[in-house]
């Protein structure tokens, strides 16, 4: 028994079946506004990446014409790239959104927080996180973790409940049956919420080519100084690279993620469009994190662990 | 595989399928072998799975290091929970529902099942149908799982002979056609030497269908909507307040099932009160049709009274609501569900308070009895329960609507989710209710 395909309303055969990419941004939208309507105080996790620049498009689409309902929450690592700051901020002014921010480096001179001695500050930002999530009474925190990322990733509901330490015990997961997401929480503890759970890095871009989405800069190739550290091309600069032994090049590089200049690398490219990103992509080898995170590669279970004490 | 161009992918459309196998039946190396052939193991993921099984002192990499994601699962070389995986090929993009195939995999199953347009089910050519089988056949039917696929697994140790696959699946089938499935493919496969997984096989020339890939990149994804009832759940009520807006009010949904043209005449559940659709908005942009799973904008004609939990139907096709809901029900908590429990109910967007008043029966998945009265139901179990409502809900028969005869149990005390439910008569020829004498052998 095969299903009868439904005729379009123009008489063609243009079934009544959505493209994947409709298909994703249809629930996307959903998740939105199951929060929108269940959740006193939403906060979106926005680091001027392309996930997070992708969840603001969705989130401005889903309340249109009325503006997004929630406000951005940026975990500032003190080692960003200048270009994306830029972007946050004028992208911030643009929808009239209200800006939140979480400074590691505040903590690490308030003495709370000390620097580790690789100079990476990823790790870092779970306190300062989790703090403000806290004192903001944030009740759903989107994130844009997708779960093609990352095999602890992979076992996330897209609802995460966290506890009042902001701890994800994969063990204790609520089933997500249909799209029945269940919000209930207890006061202090607050839920993740993942739109993006079912998208993977090329639907990312290939939406973003499809709705003609800005992008910091950095994602496209540009030439830039850099130098070798554990296979990866990272940025000179004032956050400790590089170090005696390391020298510094000039090279044709563009990033696939973005995240604390400590720890997040180029690849080498020559893709200066979106198409060209995509193209390069689907033919990449590797994923993203693998080739750009230094963070992900410290041990087996390294993600897993983190999130396990809150981070996103 | 070759490289996907732009166009290819831009023109592809999503199947979501979920695996339903138990253990030592091949499932993660035909996930295994899916993913790697479809250039979704990428070269840094393998590195890291032959490093650690280098490591360890094994010969070969492990792949069920590639989808045993979680410490424990690691430590302990088992499955915990559901995981989503993501491949593609120029035909379309997968998302698989990856489903542990321990002994406690009902509710599992069930999680993956609810949202997945094909469900795999894993048989040993060895072993043909065995109690497992049917129990996944049953799953798949009481989920109404719209495509099923028997993948006959391990040919290569039968010799690939013919006879055994054409036996098992037209036992199979008959089996899965009297529970109502609607559509079986059976396909011989061996996922250990990629026999019809994603390439043809040379050793069963006898085998005229599609691979295991072909199958799943053919399968429709459309709706038929001409049989469906059309359903908006509002979630949420859009009013900009803004100058150039001061009077928009939009009623923001995923349109659950059906479709929904301009003009249409609807009413507003569970109020009642009717008007017509004067406006769809499709994420920012109008559009004169919109249908089923399509998120849209909704504005009305009058301005009558509607929020978040209502229903918009059409007017001439709107459901009954009501307070006492029967529903199959599969129970997903530790802790059992009793007659007479407390316990808030989600169907679409609205949460009601509820109360069991009545567990009827539970479902002996091996011989699908009915077992009477069982007074609880604990995790995994399958059972008829009826449940009051404190506020009328309009539901549908799950068989009509996967979306609005959907509903799930909620403890109102923690947030747990304790039960998956299915409106309406159960999926199977009902049988007679059999005596509770025998307790034993259905302790899946």
């Amino acid at each position: 028994m095969t299903a009868t395909v439904a005729k379009a309303e123009d008489g063609t055969d243009t079934p009544y079946a959505l493209s994947h990419l409709d298909a994703l941004e249809s629930e996307a939208v959903h998740i939105f506004r199951e929060v929108a309507g269940e959740f006193e105080r939403p906060v979106i996790l926005f680091s001027g990446g392309k996930d997070s620049i992708v969840m603001l498009h969705l989130a401005l689409k889903a309340f249109a014409p009325a503006p997004v309902p929630f406000s951005l929450l940026h975990v500032d690592t003190g080692h960003n790239f200048p270009e994306v700051l830029e972007y946050r901020d004028r992208v911030v002014a643009a929808h009239g959104l209200r800006l939140h921010v979480a400074s590691v480096q505040d903590y690490i001179d308030r003495g709370v927080l000390r620097e580790r001695p690789d100079g990476t500050r990823n790790p870092l930002q779970t306190v300062p996180l989790t703090e403000k999530i806290q004192s903001e009474k944030f009740d759903a925190v989107f994130g844009g973790g997708r779960r093609d990322e990352e095999k602890a990733r992979a076992k996330e509901r897209v609802f995460s409940l966290r506890d009042e330490f902001s701890q994800w015990d994969p063990r204790r997961q609520r089933p997500e049956l249909w799209n029945l997401y269940n919000g209930r929480h207890a006061a202090g503890e607050h839920v993740r919420v993942f739109p993006l759970s079912n998208w993977t890095e090329l639907d990312v871009w290939q939406y973003i080519a499809r709705e003609g989405i800005e992008l910091p800069e950095i994602y496209f190739a540009h030439e830039r100084e850099v130098f070798a550290r554990d296979g990866m091309w990272l940025t000179a600069g004032e956050w400790g690279g590089p170090k005696a032994g390391e020298t510094v090049e000039k090279r044709l590089v563009r990033y696939r993620t973005v995240g604390d200049m400590s720890c997040t690398g180029a690849v080498d490219s020559d893709a200066v469009t979106l198409e060209q990103v995509i193209t390069e992509i689907a033919a990449s080898r590797l994923t993203e994190r693998g080739a750009t995170r230094a963070d992900d590669k410290m041990s087996e279970a390294a993600m897993e662990d983190r999130k396990r004490e809150g981070y996103f | 595989m070759s490289t996907i161009t732009t166009e290819e992918l831009s023109a592809t459309t999503l199947l979501r399928f979920a695996t339903a196998g138990s253990v030592d039946d091949g499932k993660s190396t035909l996930v295994g072998r899916l993913l790697h052939d479809s250039k979704s193991v990428l070269t840094d993921q393998l590195e890291a799975v032959q490093r650690v099984s280098a490591d360890r002192g094994q010969d070969g990499p492990d792949l069920a290091l590639l989808t045993d994601g979680l410490r424990a699962e690691r430590e302990q070389g088992i499955t915990i929970d559901v995981a989503y995986r993501y491949f593609a090929t120029p035909r379309r993009r997968f998302i698989l529902a990856d489903t542990p195939g321990h002994v406690q995999y009902t509710r599992n199953m069930v999680t993956g099942a609810s949202t997945a347009e094909l469900t795999v089910i894993l048989v040993d050519a060895r072993n043909g149908v065995v109690e497992q089988t049917r129990r996944h056949a049953a799953i798949a039917a009481l989920l109404r799982v719209p495509h099923v696929v028997l993948a006959v697994n391990k040919m290569d140790l039968v010799e690939y002979k013919e006879t055994v696959f054409a036996a098992i699946a037209e036992e199979f089938t008959a089996y899965a056609s009297e529970l109502g499935v609607p559509e079986i493919t059976a396909i011989p496969i061996s996922a250990l030497a990629g026999d019809n997984v994603v390439d043809p096989s040379a050793n069963m020339d006898w085998y005229g269908g599609p691979t295991f890939l072909e199958h799943l990149e053919s399968v429709p994804v459309a709706h038929d909507l001409s049989h469906c009832h059309a359903r908006l759940p509002v979630q949420y009520v859009i009013r900009p307040q803004s100058a150039d807006l001061p009077d928009y009010r939009g009623y923001a949904g995923q349109i659950a099932a059906g479709s929904f043209r301009v003009g249409d005449p609807v009413t507003v559940l569970p109020s009642g009160s009717t008007t017509k659709i004067s406006g769809i908005d499709l994420l920012g942009k109008p559009v004169r049709i919109a249908w089923t799973t399509q998120s849209v904008t909704i504005l009305l004609e009058d301005d009558i009274d509607v929020s978040r939990g209502d229903l918009i139907v059409p007017s001439k096709d709107a459901p009954a609501t009501t307070q006492d809901i029967e529903a199959t029900v599969c129970h997903v908590a530790d802790a059992p569900l009793t007659v007479g429990h407390r316990v808030l109910l989600k169907h679409g967007t609205r949460t009601v308070k509820a109360i069991v008043k009545d567990i009827p029966s539970r479902l002996t998945l091996d011989d699908l009895s009915l077992h009477p009265h069982p007074g609880q139901l604990v995790a995994n179990d399958i059972g008829r329960v009826k449940i009051r409502t404190a506020e009328p809900l309009p539901v549908d028969s799950y068989a009509d609507s996967r979306r609005t005869g959907s509903f799930i149990l909620i403890d109102p005390a923690d947030g747990t989710t304790l039960t998956a439910g299915m409106v309406g008569e159960s999926f199977a020829a009902p049988e007679p209710v059999k005596d509770a004498s025998d307790e034993d052998g259905w302790d899946f």
